[in-house]
């Protein structure tokens, strides 16, 4: 051997590539490796959170004195017991009648008051329901009167505002057939709102929209939200309007004799929304003590900026004595395998504290056991993609909201305690809107990118990247080897038949490079499910796809799906589930060819 | 107080002895005025208004002013100003409860920030030279960052749309710019009086900056006396029109049956101090109340009115209301058209009052009233439409108000039932309109843009050199229920150092004004002396076009993240080290080299290292090759096993709809 060695001395391939040529050739070592320290450092997040802190400055929670005054809530309960009062027989007239209360209500504040009239789709987009249910094929013009609903909005504009910006407010409620538990957030709101119209500091106007939830809570607030935006000028609103008599009636109602309580049927605005705050009451009475749940997750695992969170949790838990939850998967709470893993952490983390009292990254087992099952839920909402509240449909239109819902300690009847509940309430959410309204700039400080463990600790983006880069990383690399393989390359370098001559030379170090290319090639597709990257190929691609497209989940490979009759099956082509702007299901397809930047999108008209 | 009492009695010493030679000439003047007038909303609008004449004199170019500010006169010479408007204002006119239809809106309602603009005469290549010069005196004088309108980006050359001016007139706005005291007290300091004896003295500055709208103006025409313009008399106009929360408000919303009664103010609970004399500098000094139209017309229905209320001066216990301090005299506008109510001005001269009888005018309602203001004949809103950094629409709005019919019928009738509404909107340039996008719906239906464009006049704009402006005459029915316009847009990118401060809240679209040229507000009153002597009632009289502003609309761009030098400091270095570095290294390189120089070495020695080197290389070759050969040997199982996967897929999937579908 040493002697064939000083015969013919071997070019020496350049660093990278034998590096990338080691790496292939263990591609089953380093995959066993990757995943592995993957799932640990994915099991080590709870561990790795860090305690979140406010970041903008400007937000200043908890600094002024809370102004909430009995006088708001003597003024919200005798809104609610207006309002509980209502039992009439036909359940149209009772809504009718809560609806003319409530506005009522408002406009003595001197808010500005309208009515947004929507028609609900029943037929949503679940990306759980896509395959199994066949489509009903959707039609955007079968309005019918039954499927409308109502929101009441009202206006409050900023004493010596510029009216530039808004903060949103909104209470689910179901006009005529409500439970107790939606009239107590009715009278928050309206508590909030009393002493909003009367205070000096706002710099911002207040939009309180009361969703009409009877189709839910997320189709009103798209709705309106829809309209806010992107109004539609031409008159199929109003042809609808002459045919549903229901609504005339409601505007016969309103004949008041005072001039402020007119009614504009007109959209009424107020600027650039800066942020919102969807709070209800929940049904359900906690044992301990007044609780606090925060939803976050919006469509295509977006988050609201981490400040908003912030802000509420340092409210809720400082100020207001809330304890405050964020969701979690119940499941994992009981796990015996997590908790002695919990335990293994614990004892480790005290083994690093007696080595030096400086590392503190040991929590306790009960702690990481939380921690688990609140990231558990929360990468599992972010991967699904769908919202988990009314708030989703605000990140859409790049607005941060988040949903609060605020559940009271078993309640007797006692009004004492249902004050103390209004106020608690009351102040919590005065406090984020004062916040809100101290802020100059758009959220922009903090983190848009994290994974809540607990209300007040986060995994931001440039940790649990670590865990799912290494999951990802063997892809390439099988990919790179099985292609070493197909091709019967020979990765090593040669020692049998090599010659002298430099041309051959050449080609083998070229040919070297190729498992680069199929190392790219497989890591797009792997990187295919990705919302981000779809959006980037939608930016790539420059269709006329509406930025408001919400999902596009990109399926197998094209094989056993609906074939194109354009396409021929040689090139590879992704099939591509979304909802047109008009509610549509559409199939599309990628044709993904050698380099990524030459990427077609088909919008097809095959609507599955 | 000792010095502007010496100034007083100089001026009074001057003011006689000139009185002999000067009695042909005019003499400068002030005067001082309040209008006080309650609004639907159970607000108080106090508008004061200030009025400094100059004559032109004859004294061969050298003037001395007795009253009228130095500062603006000189400003005026040396820029050739013809006519300048100049307002400071926070907060926003609400054209729906407020008023707008009237003088009062469409001269005072301003958008939120600074609004200037201005005429020169002079040759029309100089007027941007004067613009500038100008915008840095002002700067100057008020203490207000208007020098920013100095670029060529920030401010428009409007034709038509806005006041006609053959080309010597320039518009700029600043919609961000915070209006506070220090604005104020240059501006008090134009007044010879200052803020310390008569109607100024009112101004006391936490009741006037906790308002709901403040607006402060400086108006001023030039007339040129002679040819050569050397000789200038000069108007000065200062007004400050405030819209105040009477504090008794809150006590009267918790019963019901009282909520709907007005609440009662005084000017001392409203500005917390009480008007001790005029000023004595002042030609007048008076204090009107005025009741609107819609007022007027609501008392006379109701039977606690007495008809002769004017004539007898009975306001005790039946009257609607009760003032604390008699009018001196009572004005009614004469309306043009029968039929329709006038409204009323009570007049209170301040001359008889004196520090230890100070004037404090008081209203107190007895019975609710409620009226509405007279509307424009469109309500204009503004809006951006999508969401996104990428692009946008911007909507103008117009709807019908419920005008009063007499007025559209008297109207319609002179111009064939058409509405004329002129619109004047500037954008900056990194808003990039496309003004071929322009789209038109009256009445919720898509129109050609040509068949209601009367006259439209488009300036697109230049990145940063100048500013989107269109100005155009629409022509609607009389009848139009609605109308939109929109104009789609793209954002643009701004240079790192374009950025203002706090850029992350967005850009400005400052307002748009929305003229109705067919519309003239104006009253008519008995044609005796009083409007020869107090400026306001003259110009109440005159009649100006109805003018609205929109919201000023705020844009989110892309902003970079400027909290992160470092990281981006970080990034780009390494970067470009790694670029730089393999650049150099292949650059370096000559082909073939490496081969010669392991030949060469090869030839000379074998090492014990490399000998090493080379045993492992071996052995790393040697194991390498089998995993491969067994890949190999299994690729038809590949196939097989894809199927596997998929299959185990689908189970996978129909296992997920079934438990959890």
């Amino acid at each position: 051997m040493p002697k064939t060695e000083t015969e013919t001395p071997k070019m020496k391939p350049r660093p990278i590539v034998r590096l990338g040529i080691f790496l292939i050739s263990h591609s089953l070592l380093v995959c066993v490796v990757c995943c592995t320290a993957g799932v640990l450092a994915l099991l080590l997040l709870p561990l790795l959170a860090k305690n979140t802190y406010i970041s903008e400055n400007a937000l200043m929670p908890g600094s002024a004195s809370s102004m909430v005054s009995n006088r708001d809530i003597s003024e919200a309960n005798r809104l609610a017991s207006d309002l509980s009062g209502l039992n009439f027989e036909p359940q149209d007239a009772a809504a009718l009648e809560s609806r003319g209360i409530l506005t009522k209500y408002m406009s003595d504040l001197g808010a500005e008051v309208s009515y947004h009239k929507f028609h609900h789709k029943p037929n949503q987009f679940h990306p759980l329901h896509f395959f199994s249910s066949p489509d009903s094929t959707s039609s955007v013009d079968n309005f019918s009167c039954s499927a409308q609903g109502i929101n009441t909005v009202g206006i409050i504009r900023a004493p010596r505002g510029d009216g530039k910006e808004a903060i949103v407010l909104v209470t689910p409620y179901k006009f005529g057939k409500s439970g107790t538990a939606e009239t107590l957030s009715l009278s928050i709101a309206y508590t909030v709102f009393s002493l909003l119209s009367r205070v000096t500091w706002l710099a911002k106007d207040i939009i309180w929209l009361v969703a009409d939830s009877q189709y839910g809570e997320y189709a009103p607030v798209e709705a309106w939200l829809r309209d806010y935006h992107t109004p539609v000028f031409t008159g199929l609103g109003a042809l609808n309007a002459d045919t549903c008599i229901k609504i005339d009636d409601l505007y016969a109602l309103e004949q008041k004799p005072i001039a402020q309580t007119k009614i504009s049927d007109g959209f009424r605005r107020a600027g650039t929304m800066a942020a919102a705050l969807i709070f209800k009451v929940a049904d359900r009475n906690e044992l301990l003590e007044d609780t606090l749940n925060i939803y976050a997750e919006a469509s295509n695992g977006q988050m609201p900026n981490l400040d908003l969170i912030n802000i509420v949790n340092y409210l809720a838990v400082h100020r207001q004595g809330l304890r405050v939850k964020v969701e979690k998967v119940l499941s994992l709470l009981d796990s015996r395998w997590l908790e002695i893993l919990g335990e293994i952490f614990e004892v480790l983390g005290k083994v690093a504290r007696s080595l030096n009292p400086g590392w503190k990254f040991g929590i306790s087992a009960a702690d990481y056991v939380e921690g688990s099952a609140t990231l558990a839920s929360s990468l599992y909402n972010q991967a699904l993609g769908i919202p988990t509240g009314p708030h989703g449909a605000f990140r859409d239109f790049q607005v941060d909201a988040i949903t609060l819902e605020i559940s009271p300690k078993v309640s007797s009847h006692n009004k004492a305690r249902h004050n103390e509940f209004l106020l608690r309430g009351g102040r919590l959410v005065e406090g984020v809107v004062r916040s809100i309204n101290n802020l100059l700039e758009k959220f922009h400080q903090s983190f848009f990118l994290y994974i809540l463990t607990s209300p007040s600790k986060f995994v931001s983006v440039g940790v649990y990247m670590i865990a799912f880069a290494l999951l990802v990383a063997p892809l390439p690399l099988v990919a790179a080897s099985l292609y070493a393989d197909a091709n019967q390359l020979d990765l090593g370098v040669k020692n049998t038949k090599s010659t002298t001559s430099a041309p051959n030379e050449l080609d083998i170090t070229f040919r070297s490079w190729k498992w680069l290319h199929a190392a790219k090639e497989a890591f797009s597709r792997s990187c295919m499910g990705r919302s981000c990257f779809t959006a980037s190929i939608f930016h790539l691609s420059n269709t006329k796809l509406q930025p408001n497209v919400q999902l596009c989940n990109l399926g197998f490979p094209f094989n056993a799906w609906p074939p194109h009759p354009v396409l021929d099956s040689g090139l590879s082509i992704y099939p591509c589930f979304y909802i047109s702007t008009r509610g549509e299901r559409r199939v599309g397809y990628f044709e993904i060819s050698d380099h990524l930047s030459s990427l077609h999108w088909f919008a097809s008209h095959v609507s599955c | 107080m000792e010095l502007p009492s010496r100034w007083v009695f100089l001026l009074f010493l001057l003011l006689s002895s000139t009185k002999a030679f000067e009695s042909e000439v005019d003499k400068e003047e002030f005067q001082e005025e309040l209008l006080l007038k309650p609004l639907p909303d159970r607000k108080v609008l106090a508008h004061f208004h200030f009025e400094t004449r100059a004559p032109p004199c004859n004294s061969n170019g050298l003037h001395h002013h007795h009253l009228f500010p130095k500062s603006i006169s000189q400003m005026v010479e040396k820029f050739r100003v013809k006519e300048m408007e100049l307002s400071f204002t926070q907060g926003r006119w609400n054209y729906e409860r407020w008023g707008g239809f009237d003088t009062m809106s469409s001269n005072n309602a301003k958008p939120p920030g600074v609004e200037l603009w201005a005429v020169f005469d002079v040759p029309k290549e100089q007027v941007d030279a004067s613009w500038k010069n100008l915008t840095h005196t002002l700067s100057g004088i008020f203490c207000a960052s208007i020098n920013f309108l100095e670029s060529s980006s920030m401010y428009s050359a409007p034709d038509w749309s806005f006041r006609q001016a053959s080309g010597s007139l320039r518009y700029g706005m600043l919609p961000r710019e915070a209006v506070c005291t220090e604005n104020l007290t240059p501006w008090l300091k134009l007044l010879p009086c200052r803020d310390k004896a008569g109607i100024s003295s009112l101004m006391d500055r936490p009741s006037i900056y906790t308002s709901l709208y403040y607006s402060q103006r400086l108006h001023l025409t030039s007339i040129a006396s002679d040819l050569e313009g050397l000789n200038l008399g000069i108007v000065l106009e200062q007004t400050l029109t405030v819209v105040l929360h009477p504090s008794s408000q809150r006590t009267g919303l918790t019963h019901f049956s009282q909520s709907y009664l007005q609440p009662s103010w005084s000017l001392s609970s409203i500005f917390g101090r009480k008007v001790n004399g005029r000023c004595v500098l002042a030609k007048s000094s008076k204090v009107y109340l005025q009741l609107e139209r819609g007022l007027v017309s609501q008392l006379k229905k109701s039977e606690n009115y007495g008809a002769d209320y004017i004539a007898s001066e009975g306001y005790d216990g039946e009257a609607n209301f009760e003032l604390s301090v008699n009018p001196d005299r009572v004005i009614k506008e004469e309306h043009s058209r029968n039929g329709i109510s006038s409204s009323l001005l009570y007049e209170f001269s301040v001359d008889k009052y004196s520090n230890s009888k100070p004037f404090d005018l008081g209203l107190t309602w007895k019975f609710p009233v409620i009226w509405s203001c007279q509307q424009a004949p469109l309500h204009a809103s503004r809006f951006l439409m999508g969401s996104g950094n990428e692009r946008g629409a911007i909507a103008i709005l117009l709807k019908s108000t419920d005008l009063n019919d007499s007025s559209l019928v008297a109207n319609s009738a002179m111009d064939g039932c058409e509405l004329r509404v002129n619109i004047f909107q500037v954008v900056p340039w990194y808003i990039r309109v496309y003004y071929h996008s322009l789209q038109l719906f009256v009445d919720d239906q898509l129109k050609a843009v040509g068949a209601f464009v009367e006259k439209i006049h488009v300036m697109p704009s230049k990145d940063k050199i100048s500013p989107g402006m269109m100005e155009m005459v629409l022509k609607l029915p009389c009848g139009v229920k609605s109308a939109a316009l929109t104009l789609d847009f793209d954002k643009g990118f701004l240079h790192i150092d374009e950025y203002p401060p706090d850029a992350n809240q967005g850009f400005d679209i400052p307002s748009a004004a929305i003229g109705f040229p067919d519309f003239h507000t104006s009253m008519l009153f008995p044609s005796n002396e009083s409007e020869r002597k107090s400026p306001m009632l003259s110009k109440f009289q005159e009649s100006s076009p109805v003018l609205l502003y929109t919201e000023v609309l705020l844009v989110p761009l892309t902003t970079p993240d400027f909290s992160m030098p470092y990281n981006v400091i970080t990034i780009t270095c390494t970067v470009f080290a790694l670029y730089f570095g393999s650049l150099l290294n292949v650059l370096r390189q000559r082909v073939g080299e490496k081969e010669r120089l392991l030949k060469s070495k090869a030839a000379a020695k074998t090492g014990r290292l490399s000998d090493l080197l080379s045993r492992l290389s071996a052995k790393l070759r040697g194991r390498s090759q089998e995993p491969m050969q067994s890949a190999s040997e299994s690729s038809p199982l590949i196939n097989s096993k894809l199927a596997l996967k998929v299959l185990l897929m689908a189970a996978l999937a129909v296992a997920w709809q079934y438990y959890f579908g």
